[in-house]
């Protein structure tokens, strides 16, 4: 296999006395969903945090990696890692702009595309054509993602009027605009019914066949995981437990251990 | 009803017995000086108490009777109150008429809104309503303005409302520029004043000491305000909500204290005086020309008169504040300003989608601080002298309580607030003492019945289906 899209090296991340990531080190590859898993407050939302840039690791290095380029995401200020890199991220609780429209939450994530096209405003202020073409493109780029989330009868809807699920879609179509070369899902399918999971799930595998994109998913939701997942890391008190195919994850002890409690009953 | 009757006096008879308890220290007694031997004593005011106290009564019963559904007796009462408001009746103050048949308006028109209500659903909900309502909301915005161009020209166009005209439109423009930092990008500012203050001595001193014109001087007042936007952006840029409201509202008091105690270029407390007006294509509105110029009167060959200048300001002030809402408009429709309501809504969000937030809050801050510095300019120029009086905190709240009052983001709101704001104390003048009560009763019923602002509306940059004016269903 080709090398690795996103390559995530000896991770710590301390605070004060807590280690909420514990020297963790695994890669996911481009065309490939990435689950990462463990339970509750076993770090995976402290690693996102700290390669989308939230968080400044305390040790360890984050390499994103396209042909011969490379990003040292560790390096970079939290908005470069989505404009320069190109990591888009959704969040575990969602964090749409509620008072928007969903064409411009569509829109707004085109920004920096879009702030090239009108000169830093100042060509979009005298109305040039240019920039007005590139507008008419990033608007059918939010169509083609509206249509593929059923979302185009409510483009002109306030997004935080939209239910919960199409919420959900929303935030996922709004990272995909950024075109990004990796695509972090928190928990995407939390509070979502069974046929919104399915739906989710034929979202994904699109995002992953169609557009080629690497999409690392933190997930509860076993059967999201095990259907979808090319891979899965699994995080139990910050460390790394295990790494392999969903079918090796599954039958692992150590998972079993974290998961179920160990058959002795001492803590693992 | 009949079973009721005693629970709606009982509640009345309470109210009135507040209104007692509260007004008999407030407007009961009055203390008078009777000379300075003998100091202090009190007079007593009574009857005024008791019309008012008998005004409550009288409104709460009627108020109570139209929510049971007795309207005709409700209406019955009001009108009442409003024949004894106005009637010739010899009341101790003027203030007591009005209190009278104020109330009793007020009371007429609860007994009539259940009727007005169903009148406004049922018209609202018709076809012709709906078609009505949308021309509306389209044309209103262009019916003010061609009231607001009309304005010199209609027969109630003296000094005075004029003057009032002036006022309220540069209330306007701060408010549409306070409006790009506040109700677009979201950033708390409570310094706005600053800003208007650095163009306003801008042109001041780069036209008494260097001889510029005003209109060389309009875009470097804009240009220098935008600059002390960015300076102030820079260290708040970390801050939100109350914090960055807090340290806004220091940069504007920095601002005004630099003025204030840097005498050898601002003149200190004494201020600037003898700043040259604005000019018409060079032309002067003065009665006679400086050496080597023209007046307005010369160039068009009409008699002098001191209201070409003051219509001049108004068009001129128009003219500024119609800028400042086109600039806003079009920048509303551009990524960037896409990009500041966004910030507004969720900056995490938008750092993860790789928006700069310093340089977004910095543009805001930027643009919002030019175009208070264009109406400072502006300022100075009308005003002829301007001192550090003129810039103090309450200004900035004025136009912070226009955008706010307005509904945060909407433009038309912030003419409609500035109209009340800075009108209504004037029209208000003749209750004397008692102006601002009424004012801030204003406030507080607008508060109540409309807690977003006068215009909640929020119309969409961009639609992806535009026939459909519903909003996509």
């Amino acid at each position: 296999m080709s090398h690795p899209l996103i390559e995530v090296e000896h991770l710590t991340m301390r605070f004060g006395g807590l280690l909420a990531v514990d020297d963790v080190s695994f890669a996911a590859w481009p065309g490939q969903i990435t689950a990462v898993i463990g339970p509750n407050g076993a770090g995976k939302t402290t690693l996102y945090n700290c390669i989308t840039g939230f968080y400044k690791p305390t040790v360890g290095r984050l390499t994103l990696r396209e042909g011969d380029r490379t990003w040292l995401l560790e390096r970079m200020l939290g908005f470069e890692i989505g404009q320069k890199a190109r990591v888009a991220r959704t969040f575990q609780n969602i964090r749409l702009f509620g008072g928007m429209t969903v064409l411009e939450n569509l829109l707004v994530a085109q920004h920096n595309k879009l702030m090239r096209a009108s000169g830093w405003s100042l060509l979009g202020l005298a109305g040039v054509r240019g920039f007005r073409e590139a507008e008419a493109a990033a608007i059918e780029l939010a169509r083609g993602w509206l249509e593929r989330i059923g979302l185009v009868a409510d483009a002109d809807r306030p997004a935080g009027e939209l239910p919960y699920g199409a919420q959900r879609r929303l935030e996922i179509a709004r990272a995909m605009c950024t075109e990004p070369r990796l695509l972090c899902l928190d928990e995407p399918a939390a509070g979502l019914n069974p046929r919104e999971s399915a739906e989710l799930n034929q979202l994904l595998t699109s995002i992953r066949d169609r557009d080629g994109v690497g999409v690392l998913l933190i997930e509860h939701d076993m059967s999201v995981v095990m259907s979808i997942s090319d891979r899965v890391v699994v995080l139990d008190y910050g460390r790394k437990i295990a790494d392999g195919d969903p079918a090796q994850v599954r039958r692992d002890p150590a998972v079993i251990r974290a998961y179920l409690g160990a058959e002795e009953g001492v803590d693992a | 009803m009949g079973a009721r009757l005693p629970a709606i006096l009982k509640d009345a008879g309470l109210t009135a017995f507040v209104a007692a308890a509260l007004g008999i220290f407030i407007v009961g007694f009055r203390t008078i000086d009777i000379g300075s031997t003998r100091g202090l004593s009190f007079d007593y005011e009574f009857v005024d108490l008791a019309i008012a106290v008998a005004t409550v009564f009288l409104g709460r019963l009627g108020l109570q009777l139209a929510a049971a559904g007795q309207r005709l007796p409700a209406i019955a009462l009001g009108v009442i109150l409003f024949v004894v408001g106005v009637s010739p009746l010899k009341m101790p103050s003027t203030f007591l008429h009005w209190f009278v048949a104020l109330g009793g308006v007020a009371l007429i028109l609860r007994g009539m809104w259940p009727w007005a209500q169903a009148a406004i659903g049922s018209a609202g909900a018709s076809p012709r309503g709906v078609a009505l309502k949308q021309a509306g909301t389209k044309w209103f915005g262009w019916a003010l303005l061609g009231g607001a161009v009309l304005m010199p020209f209609s027969p109630m166009a003296d000094q005075k409302t004029m003057d009032l005209g002036v006022l309220i439109l540069t209330y306007v423009m701060l408010g549409w520029g306070l409006n790009i930092v506040v109700g677009l990008a979201g950033l708390l500012d409570l310094g706005y004043v600053a800003f208007y203050a650095v163009g306003a001595y801008a042109y001041a001193l780069l036209s008494t000491q260097h001889g510029m014109g005003f209109w060389a001087v309009l875009p470097v007042a804009g240009m220098i305000a935008a600059l002390f936007g960015v300076l102030l952006g820079f260290p708040v840029l970390r801050l939100r909500g109350d914090y960055l409201a807090i340290v806004t509202m220091g940069f504007g008091e920095i601002i005004r204290l630099v003025l204030l105690n840097w005498v050898d270029l601002t003149n200190g407390p004494a201020g600037i005086g003898s700043i040259p007006g604005p000019t018409f294509f060079g032309a002067t509105f003065t009665e006679r020309a400086p050496a080597g110029g023209q007046t307005f009167s010369e160039m068009m060959g009409i008699p002098f008169s001191s209201n070409h200048r003051l219509i001049f300001l108004y068009y001129l002030i128009l003219a500024l504040a119609l800028v400042t809402h086109l600039f806003t408009q079009r920048m509303r429709r551009l990524p960037v300003g896409r990009a500041w309501e966004a910030l507004r809504e969720d900056e995490t969000a938008c750092q993860a989608l790789g928006i700069n937030p310093t340089n977004t809050k910095l543009t805001a801050f930027a643009v919002g601080a030019m175009f208070a510095g264009f109406a400072g300019c502006f300022f100075a120029a009308k005003q002829r002298f301007i001192s550090p009086e003129s810039f103090v905190f309450i200004e900035s709240a004025i136009i912070l309580a226009i955008v706010v009052l307005g509904g945060m983001g909407s433009q038309i709101g912030v003419v409609l607030a500035s109209i009340l704001l800075i009108g209504m104390p004037e029209w208000f003048r003749d209750l004397g003492n008692y102006r601002m009560l009424a004012f801030g009763l204003a406030m507080v019923l607008i508060m109540v019945y409309r807690p977003r602002g006068l215009v909640a509306h929020r119309e969409p940059s961009v639609r992806l289906h535009p026939a459909d004016p519903g909003g996509g269903r």
